[in-house]
Order: structure tokens, then C-alpha cells, then sequence
């Protein structure tokens, strides 16, 4: 069953139509040619198809395209218009990939983390949930455990982890 | 994947109503267990009508100081809500410990208490599995059961319920408001989730068209002080191979209410009743915790190839009360 669906992507408005099956990455890379966002497990398990909807970093291979009618969309490639956006400068500057699959997908889920630890929201290793939380506190336990849902096969995560540290500053 | 419709919601009464009328349709949510079940051949809906869109994404305090999350409250959502971190921190750490920041951007509270198992039988349709296809066997029996049941299994299932959320809630005393086509009822979290028996495929207790609105948690004394704790394969985003939730009030040197969930043991979350009645009513000491544990555990019944779960689940219990007290001195 085909839908029409305008969806704003990277600050654009795009609108196409799509079979309600269609996930939205797919929708992004095989309709509207937005290939940042990397089709790994398509099961939720690998994060790098991660993008920034309305603001807040998800998986897009677990939705389907037709729900996020009218959605707002920020993938890596678009975070910082033409420019370069700091957590990206960060991964290039602590060498934060080596074959660059999951790169798009570790930005994004980056750059939405901090978000997060910059509104206050606990994660899992924070001793006391119902305590503050500042940006100040993301040591590297805090960014590995908040960054768990983006798998890197090379293994990169060491130089992940301080290019996080250091565009979190 | 079969060809389906979808149609946002524009109240639940119409939702439930749509839903209840076509045996083939469900509802869909933040979509992170139903669109994998659809990529897989789980599930095959024909229609799905998406409650994300009704406003049942509210975290409200009700007039006698409990707190109701709306079940399309998103799990991160719950989580990062200071009332919820404030005052029943075990729920918050609960979340917390669930999937990934991704996935918890999406997932809903009333889709976190239906998700379903992940026994990778159940997820496989190439074997068989009674919980998939009523009478055709159980695969997990004599094959891998490193993450399957020690307590309330039967000869048809031994899967358990995935969620760390429900864990907590269960311990919490929570109630689960639902609007189904007969009206508006709630059910407790612990009655919500069935033991398999000969019928693995009924998850729960709700029929076809039912709606979980939003989940209720009762102004209890002893959640404030109350923890949970999650043993798995890996430190981050993965299930539980046991886990526990607890609560304890402490008075005077005695304990006034105990409230125990175990996750990761069973097809529903495990309220821990026979250890809760050892632990009220005298002073929280390491030799009560181990008593505790034991009345609990001590017919549990594991497999071949999960017996490390029982003293894991023991450990991990006598563990968590321990920190409670520790915190309440």
C-alpha cells in the first residue's frame, strides 16, 4: 500500500511516496538518494543507521517511514550544513574509525548523547539516578555506556571514546 | 513482509475499536519489537494502527501522590523524568539498563511490557516452537537455554519475558490501565504477564484489541528506596541473564515492607513473595537476605545448560539488599 510522506531531511523538504513496508532508512537511501545513514544489522542491534529525529538520535531501520510523516531529520551529513560540525572534527582528529561504516551512525548517536547528559538524563553507570547530572560528569565509562548502542567492527572504540570526551567539552 | 495499511489514531476509544473489528490488525508503537518481528515473519498484521499519535505521552502525579506514565511515554522519556528518578529510582534504573539510548528514543512503556521473548527459537522460524506456532514443539528444550527459565516454565515453553522495565514495576506494585472494546479496567503488572503452561503462545492476559493507556505506580514508601540490578554477558545493551528489583522499608531497625522481582527467570517477571515474607517484619541482616533468597529459589527448576542461574539469581538478590540497607543507614 503506497503512502505520501513529506519529510524535512538535512534542512530540506522532501517529499515522496513510499510502500507502507518501507523503513526509513530506506526510505532515505534508496528514495530520497541520503546515503549517510548505513544500513548494517536492519534489526536495531548495530546503530549505524542512527540519524537525529526531531532532535533526538534513534535507529531508522526499526521504523517505518510512513509514521514519521512530517518528521525532522538530521543525519551526518547534514549537522552542520556545509561546514563541519565539532564532533565531527573531533573523530577525524583522534582518528575515531577505521573503515568508516559505522563513522555516520557513532556522529550522530554522539552528538544526540551529549544532548541527553547536557539536559541531565542519568545513564545506567550513574551511581545515583536521582541525582544531578552535569556534562561534566561524561567520564569514559558514562560515554562508553551511553554510546553501546553503535557497534564498530575494526574496533575503534578506544579513539571514539576521547574524540567524544574532547567534542563534549 | 505481507502488504499492510496504516492509519494514525485519533482517540483510543476509535484505535481500539478498529482494531478489536479486524482479527489481522495490531497496534503499533515506537515499533522497535513489532517492526523486527515483521522483518523476520513473526508477526504479519494486515493493518496497524499507530497509537503514537494519541496523547498518552504525559507523566502526571494522581491526587493520592502516585505517579501515572502515559503508555506512549517513550522509555528514555521515563527515565530522565526527575519524579520517576526521585522516587522510584529502581524503575528509572530499570530503563536505563534496557536496550540502547537509540532504541529507548523510541520504545514506548506499553510497548516495553508487550515486547516479547527473545528465546532465538521463538525469533527463528525455521524450528519449531510452541509459542509461534501452537503444538509444534519446543526447541529450546534439550538445545541452548543460557537465557531461558528456572521458575513457572511448563513441557511447552521455557522462555522468558525480555523486559527490565516490567521487573521493576512489578516490584513496584504498578497497575496497568487498559481501555479494551467492553470499556476500562486495570490490571496489576504482576497479573499482566502469564506463566506459559500448555498456551506459550498468550503472552498476557489482554484479548485482541485491547490498549494499555498508561501504567500507574502507587505512592509506596519503600520505592524510594529501592534499586535494581542487572547480571548480563556483556557490561551494556544486552537481556538479562537474571536480574532483580527491590525495595525495602526500613523502620526502627526492622523491616516494614519488602517488595522482589526477579527479571530474566521466567516468562513473566518474577514477584519474589515467599522471599519478601522472610525478609518483614525483623532486621535487615545478611542471614535473613541469604533466607530470603533461598525460600525463593529453592525450587527452581533449571535446565541443562542454565543451573548457574539459580545461585546467580541468590548472589544477585542478597546483593541488592545489602546496598538498599547500606544506603538507608
Amino acid at each position: 500500500m503506497d503512502a505520501e510522506i513529506t519529510l524535512r531531511v538535512d534542512g530540506r523538504p522532501r517529499q515522496c511516496t513510499v510502500d507502507t513496508r518501507t523503513t526509513l532508512l530506506d526510505t532515505l537511501r534508496e528514495h530520497l538518494g541520503v546515503s549517510a545513514p548505513k544500513k548494517g544489522c536492519d534489526h536495531g542491534q548495530c546503530g549505524s543507521c542512527t540519524v537525529l529525529l526531531d532532535g533526538r538520535r534513534v535507529t531508522t531501520c526499526l521504523a517505518f517511514a510512513v509514521a514519521q510523516n512530517g518528521a525532522e531529520i538530521t543525519t551526518a551529513e547534514g549537522l552542520a550544513g556545509d561546514g563541519e560540525h565539532p564532533m565531527q572534527r573531533a573523530f577525524l582528529d583522534h582518528d575515531g574509525f577505521q573503515c568508516g561504516f559505522c563513522t555516520p551512525g557513532q556522529i550522530c548517536s554522539a552528538v544526540g548523547m551529549v544532548d541527553e547528559a547536557r539536559a541531565g538524563w542519568p545513564s545506567a553507570v550513574t551511581p545515583d539516578v536521582a541525582g544531578s547530572v552535569d556534562i561534566d560528569d561524561l567520564d569514559d565509562a558514562e560515554i562508553r555506556e551511553r554510546m553501546s548502542g553503535n557497534l564498530c567492527r575494526c574496533g575503534a572504540y578506544v579513539n571514539i571514546v576521547s574524540a567524544i570526551r574532547e567534542a563534549a567539552r | 513482509m505481507i502488504p499492510f495499511d496504516y492509519q494514525p489514531a485519533e482517540n483510543a476509544e476509535g484505535a481500539v475499536a478498529t482494531v478489536a473489528r479486524a482479527p489481522e490488525a495490531t497496534f503499533l508503537g515506537g515499533g522497535t519489537n513489532l517492526v523486527d518481528h515483521m522483518k523476520l515473519g513473526l508477526a504479519r498484521p494486515s493493518l496497524l494502527v499507530d497509537v503514537t499519535t494519541l496523547p498518552l505521552d504525559r507523566i502526571e502525579t494522581l491526587p493520592d501522590g502516585g505517579v501515572r506514565i502515559g503508555a506512549g511515554v517513550r522509555n528514555s522519556d521515563a527515565a530522565a523524568h526527575p519524579t520517576i528518578r526521585e522516587r522510584y529510582p529502581a524503575l528509572a534504573e530499570a530503563l536505563l539498563s534496557g536496550a540502547s539510548g537509540q532504541l529507548r528514543n523510541l520504545a514506548t512503556t506499553g510497548g516495553n511490557l508487550l515486547q516479547r521473548t527473545r528465546c532465538v527459537y521463538f525469533q527463528d522460524v525455521t524450528t519449531p516452537c510452541n509459542k509461534r506456532e501452537p503444538g509444534s514443539g519446543c526447541s529450546a528444550l534439550g538445545g541452548y537455554t543460557r537465557y531461558h527459565a528456572i521458575l513457572g516454565a511448563s513441557s511447552d515453553c521455557v522462555a522468558v519475558h525480555p523486559s527490565d522495565m516490567a521487573v521493576a514495576m512489578a516490584a513496584l506494585d504498578a497497575v496497568v490501565q487498559v481501555t479494551g472494546p467492553g470499556g476500562q479496567r486495570d490490571i496489576p503488572v504482576v497479573d499482566l504477564h502469564r506463566l506459559p503452561g500448555d498456551q506459550p503462545h498468550r503472552d498476557t492476559v489482554l484479548s485482541h484489541g485491547d490498549l494499555i493507556t498508561a501504567v500507574d505506580l502507587p505512592p509506596a514508601p519503600a520505592s524510594r528506596h529501592s534499586r535494581y540490578r542487572k547480571v548480563r554477558d556483556r557490561a551494556s545493551y544486552a537481556f538479562a541473564l537474571v536480574s532483580v528489583a527491590a525495595a525495602l522499608d526500613i523502620e526502627d531497625g526492622d523491616v516494614r515492607a519488602a517488595r522482589v522481582a526477579f527479571g530474566g527467570v521466567s516468562h513473566k517477571p518474577w514477584r519474589a513473595r515467599r522471599a519478601e515474607d522472610v525478609l518483614v517484619e525483623g532486621p535487615p541482616t545478611e542471614s535473613t537476605f541469604w533466607d530470603a533468597a533461598e525460600a525463593e529459589l529453592s525450587d527452581a527448576e533449571p535446565l541443562r545448560g542454565n543451573e548457574f542461574k539459580v545461585p546467580l539469581a541468590r548472589n544477585t538478590l542478597v546483593s541488592v539488599l545489602r546496598e538498599i540497607v547500606s544506603e538507608q543507614r
